[in-house]
């Protein structure tokens, strides 16, 4: 039996605005996402901000309804079948919110217990083999407004484990934690693994998706842009090689002129502190070097270094491929008259 | 879920909520601090009015009035808390049927509000000489609890519907006076207009202020305590039973209108 079966699953959001003239406007966060995970493996699920990572989540776990298609978890469905699920999944989210603050983590653990029907008799002993799990044993009376956000995160885990899940959904669980927490975390989620628990896991850290996951969807704009092992995703840019420039400035005109030199296939910034990184794709073997910084004229320029492409580097690649797909790839409104925007946003008249 | 089951979930749910609504010096002080302003005033109405006698109904009555202000504005307010918390997600993809999620959070706001009862007539006892010389003191302390579970379960209809309003304030405010007027918490509910009586009938709180005025200020039978704190749990019941029906597509809608979460 498949633990995660997701079938063609859309979810519409609709809102309403202004009052003398009401528009009602659908977002479609998820476009028809399709997959499979077997039991003990675990699976990433990666897309920026806004994908529909957290939705396509929320509706394996039953917060909310899909607005078509199908999901099963361990064989129960999860639109009319949700306590079921419940009984068999675990669910844990980043962040700071989720737990009672001005309650012990220990208090805090004893009335989840209840609510996730774990026996009376074997409380003490499964919230203290938690608390040691997770690294809170000794700290357990203190409350929780005083724990760090490692600390916090750390319980949130173990409160998602209390009733031991066949299925454990984890929505960003490092999320502004320290790199060494993170560490901790990870270890803790591949013991989870190694023990036999199913992990869904969405995550912005590619290094720790090719860390954990047996296999990964990269999921953009609501719909499955990729899907395979972490190596298998890495080949996609096999052919490429990664250019990676130190620089102080670089906006998005100078991006701009870099996709524009011959043999680059893309290219993006990321901030690091006061400094960016450049990254630029190119055809493998090209010498661009003198291409790509001419096109930086007017940056302050760093280190400049040709590397090996990342999983990090396919994960651009592939959503850089979705976000020049988008203004043709966003489906026509479901009422008329109506407009779309690249958001996959309809505005409808009320 | 077996009976002894929901009634320990029931008990460790209140004490929590309880434990964590008692830790917000903030809240407790306006659950205590309203109720302080509407006993001094009814106190000097009813001086005003040459009715020194009933001094300690109008103490009473004020923390009646605190006690369903908490319900109210705790039921409405705990399921959005939860939702600020982010707790709410949590709880909803817990096992456990969303009213027994509810109900303890609904009837630990109404345990709150018996700190309400308790300042209400210390301050009269304290501050205005109003003597505890109450009819039948120890149906009050058997009366007061009976009130508290009756609104703790009407707050889980309120919390039913709450469960889908992200501003579930706003339905809260309008609902205060009317429904102590209605119910008789510090004036007699016979000096309302004849048409109102059925609506208050249908109040658990009317029941339950008509036990705890009795068991207050007397000048009758045991019966007179009894029998209101009966109806009061009867009709508790029948509202929380109702919560139980309603709640199930109450849970679905908001799963279809993603409600649950803040974003």
């Amino acid at each position: 039996m498949l633990a995660i079966e997701a079938k063609n699953l859309r979810r519409t959001y609709t809102s309403r605005t202004g009052f003398l003239r009401p528009r009602r406007t659908e977002t479609e966060a998820v476009r028809g996402i399709t997959f499979e995970v077997a039991c003990g493996e675990l699976f990433g699920l990666l897309g920026p901000n806004g994908a529909g990572k957290t939705t396509t989540i929320k509706m394996l776990n039953t917060l909310l309804l899909p607005t078509s298609g199908t999901a099963r978890v361990l064989g129960h469905d999860v639109a009319s079948d949700p306590v079921a699920v419940r009984r068999r999944i675990g669910y844990v989210f980043g962040g700071d919110r989720g737990l009672y603050d001005r309650l012990s983590a220990l208090d805090n653990l004893r009335y989840f217990a209840e609510l996730y029907g774990v026996e009376p008799r074997d409380q003490k002993r499964r919230i203290g083999e938690l608390l040691d799990l997770v690294g809170l044993a000794g700290r357990e009376k203190e409350r929780v407004e005083g724990y760090s956000r490692g600390m916090r995160q750390r319980l949130h885990i173990a409160r998602g484990l209390l009733h031991r899940p066949d299925v454990l959904f984890l929505d960003e669980p490092s999320i502004g934690v320290d790199p060494v927490a993170a560490r901790d975390l990870r270890r803790t989620v591949a013991d989870l693994r190694a023990g036999g628990t199913t992990v869904l896991l969405t995550t912005h850290y590619m290094a720790e998706a090719d860390e954990l996951c047996d296999r990964i969807a990269v999921i953009a704009g609501g719909t499955i842009r990729a899907l395979g092992t972490p190596d298998r995703l890495k080949s996609r840019v096999q052919e490429r090689g990664i250019l990676e420039i130190e620089a102080y400035g670089a906006g998005e005109e100078h991006l701009e002129r870099i996709r524009g030199v011959s043999g680059v296939h893309g290219a993006a910034a990321e901030e690091r502190g006061s400094r960016q990184a450049v990254i630029v794709q190119t055809e493998r073997g090209a010498d661009l070097h003198g291409q790509v910084l001419a096109a930086l004229d007017g940056v302050r320029v760093g280190r400049v270094v040709t590397r090996e492409p990342t999983l990090e580097d396919a994960y651009i690649a592939i959503v850089e491929e979705a976000d020049a797909l988008a203004p043709t790839d966003v489906p026509g409104p479901t009422d008329a008259p109506a407009s779309t925007d690249a958001s996959g946003s309809t505005e409808v008249a009320a | 879920m077996t009976l002894v089951r929901a009634v320990r979930l029931i008990g460790v749910g209140v004490r929590t909520h309880v434990s964590y609504m008692s830790r917000s010096p903030l809240e407790i002080t306006f659950a205590v601090l309203v109720p302080l302003v509407y006993a001094t005033l009814a106190v000097y109405l009813f001086r005003a009015a040459d009715d020194p006698d009933r001094l300690l109904t109008a103490a009473v009555g004020a923390g009646l009035m605190g006690i369903w202000s908490s319900v109210l504005f705790g039921s409405g307010g705990a399921v959005q808390n939860q939702r600020w918390l982010g707790t709410l997600e949590t709880l909803v993809a817990s096992p456990t049927p969303l009213s027994l999620v509810l109900l303890p959070i609904t009837l630990a706001t109404a345990v709150i509000g018996t700190y309400a009862m308790g300042a209400t007539v210390l301050w009269g006892a304290v501050l205005f000489d109003v003597p505890l010389d109450f009819a039948h003191p120890l149906l009050f302390l058997a009366a007061v609890p009976v009130c508290v579970l009756s609104l703790g379960m009407m707050g889980l209809l309120l919390a039913a519907t709450f469960v889908l309003l992200r501003n579930a304030n706003a339905l809260a405010n309008p609902l205060d006076a009317p429904v102590w007027l209605l119910s008789g918490m510090l004036v007699p509910v016979t000096v309302l207009p004849d048409w109102t009586r059925p609506v208050s009938w249908a109040l658990p709180t009317t029941w339950g202020s008509r036990a705890v005025h009795a068991a207050t200020s007397g000048g009758a039978g045991a019966g007179e305590v009894l029998v209101p704190m009966g109806v009061a749990l009867g009709l508790g019941a029948l509202y929380a039973l109702l919560a139980v029906l309603v709640l199930g597509r109450v849970e679905r809608r908001a799963r279809a209108a993603a409600t649950l979460a803040l974003a």
